[in-house]
Order: structure tokens, then C-alpha cells, then sequence
């Protein structure tokens, strides 16, 4: 399930517009129209991005009187940087012991000189 | 931040791409490190994790040689590996190619790069490229020490039950 998940969190994060709509949310919520304004691509187009954000839990949409303001889950980016950071402390505790091996092999040389 | 400042490993894994980058300095000559990448004897003594030991099947650390080594818990083998070594430029650089039995066919090349950063030390930089950015987020995700570990309480239940 969670691998899932971040298949999809990362396959939303391929595409360097979409890239961008995260970036820009993450300095606060806003329009499908506001969104579009900097990109040479219709609202269409930000929308189709925006629901793919939004399959991917990114993104959410709540209903306001006239507007409908995205917003950026940032949880589940948090989720992302929790499995990536999960395995670079693995392959940290790995290399740990292969710097005792290095320190290790260090004093045999010296040993043997 | 002075030559001792221990350098962590980092991870970069591009979003559009289904690669992961390592990269981690080591207080030692790239000769030195390339020989614990490499030796047999040393090799299976940082590898696996010391409650999972690696046990060498095959190692053949040469262009155009192969590898295989299994994890085992207890005297149990919890997982098998293998692949083979495209490049071995002693020193320098290590290319091989990687796969864990339990997902047939996932393989990741691995492009281990070794550069001399002077006063001993080497920062050893490991590009893998799999096949896919779905494969590379499942071996972000799980991790194949997680597979061993699952793997080991699999078979707790198993023996639980039976």
C-alpha cells in the first residue's frame, strides 16, 4: 500500500510543471487560475495536472463561497522524505561498519610494516 | 568545515528519472576502499547487517565476473543476491549489475565511482539505474533489508503456526 503510494507520489512529481504547482502551493493555497497565470497552457491543461496531484494525495481542493483553493498536503511529501530518509540511514549503518573495516585494515597494514 | 567533519551518506533519487544516488566520504585512499569493496574477506564483514550475515557463494571480482551471496539469520538463508561485475577498474571505478532473487526481475546497474579526495580520503559516489522509476520507488520503499527482515517474520509465523 505505502509503496503504492509513493509510486504514485513520485510518478506525480515526474513532470517539471507539476514539480512547479507543488512548489508554488507550498507557499500557500491558491486557484486553478492563479496557478495558470505564469504558464503559457491553459486552465485545462493546470487542471489535468491538478487532478493528477490530487490522485496522488498531493493536492487537495476545498469549496470556498466563488472559489475552489488547491492545496498542498504536505504530509504525504512528508511521507516520501520519511521512506527516503529510512533508507539513506540504512546504507549509512552499513557504511559505519565499513569504516571500522577501513580503520580496521588500516592498523593490520601497519601492523604488518 | 574542516577534513574531519564526518561526511553522512546522501540520497538523491530524481523524480524523473529511476535512479538513486549515494554518496558517502571515507577516511581512507581509494586503493584501500576499492579493496574492501572488492575482497572477498572484507567485503562480508560491513555489507549485511551483523544479525543477517552475507555468506559468499561466488565472487569474482573481475571484468566479466560474477557474484552471488545470501543473507542468513541463524544459519537460515533469508535472501539470495546476485549479478555481475561489467567494470572492475581497480581503484577507480566498479560496475555491476545487481538483482535480489525475490523480485526476479528487478535489476539495477550500479556505477560505483571512487575519487581521490587527497590527505586519504574517498568519496565514493553509487549511481543505480533500474529499469523503471516504479522499480527504483519499490526499492526506495522497501529496501531489501526490510525484505529480509519481513522475510524472517514470515517465517516466525509460519513456525508459530505450524
Amino acid at each position: 500500500m505505502a509503496e503504492d503510494r509513493l509510486s504514485r507520489v513520485f510518478a506525480a512529481l515526474a513532470d517539471p510543471t507539476r514539480r512547479d504547482i507543488v512548489a508554488r502551493l507550498a507557499v500557500g493555497d491558491a486557484t486553478v487560475g492563479q496557478l495558470a497565470a505564469p504558464y503559457e497552457v491553459s486552465v485545462q491543461a493546470v487542471s489535468k495536472h491538478l487532478r493528477v496531484l490530487q490522485e496522488a494525495g498531493l493536492v487537495s481542493q476545498r469549496r470556498e463561497a466563488q472559489r475552489r483553493p488547491c492545496h498542498l498536503e504536505a504530509e504525504v511529501l512528508d511521507l516520501m522524505t520519511a521512506w527516503i530518509e529510512r533508507y539513506r540511514r540504512r546504507a549509512e549503518e552499513r557504511f559505519r561498519r565499513l569504516d571500522d573495516v577501513l580503520a580496521a585494515i588500516d592498523d593490520e597494514e601497519e601492523g604488518a610494516t | 568545515m574542516s577534513a574531519t567533519t564526518r561526511h553522512e551518506t546522501t540520497i538523491e533519487a530524481d523524480p524523473s528519472l529511476p535512479t538513486v544516488t549515494v554518496t558517502r566520504d571515507f577516511a581512507a585512499p581509494p586503493e584501500r576502499v576499492f579493496r574492501a569493496w572488492t575482497d572477498p574477506e572484507l567485503i562480508v564483514r560491513w555489507l549485511g547487517p551483523k544479525d543477517t550475515p552475507m555468506r559468499l557463494q561466488q565472487w569474482d571480482a573481475r571484468t566479466g565476473g560474477s557474484y552471488r551471496y545470501t543473507a542468513e539469520r541463524d544459519g537460515e538463508v533469508v535472501a539470495s543476491f546476485y549479478g555481475s561485475f561489467h567494470e572492475v577498474r581497480p581503484s577507480l571505478r566498479l560496475v555491476q549489475t545487481f538483482t535480489f532473487e525475490g523480485v526476479p526481475d528487478g535489476v539495477s546497474m550500479d556505477i560505483i565511482s571512487f575519487d581521490d579526495l587527497g590527505g586519504g580520503r574517498t568519496r565514493v559516489t553509487c549511481l543505480s539505474v533500474l529499469e523503471s522509476i516504479e522499480g527504483r520507488d519499490a526499492m526506495l520503499a522497501s529496501g531489501m533489508e526490510t525484505g529480509v527482515i519481513e522475510g524472517y517474520e514470515a517465517l516466525d509465523e509460519l513456525l508459530a503456526a505450524g
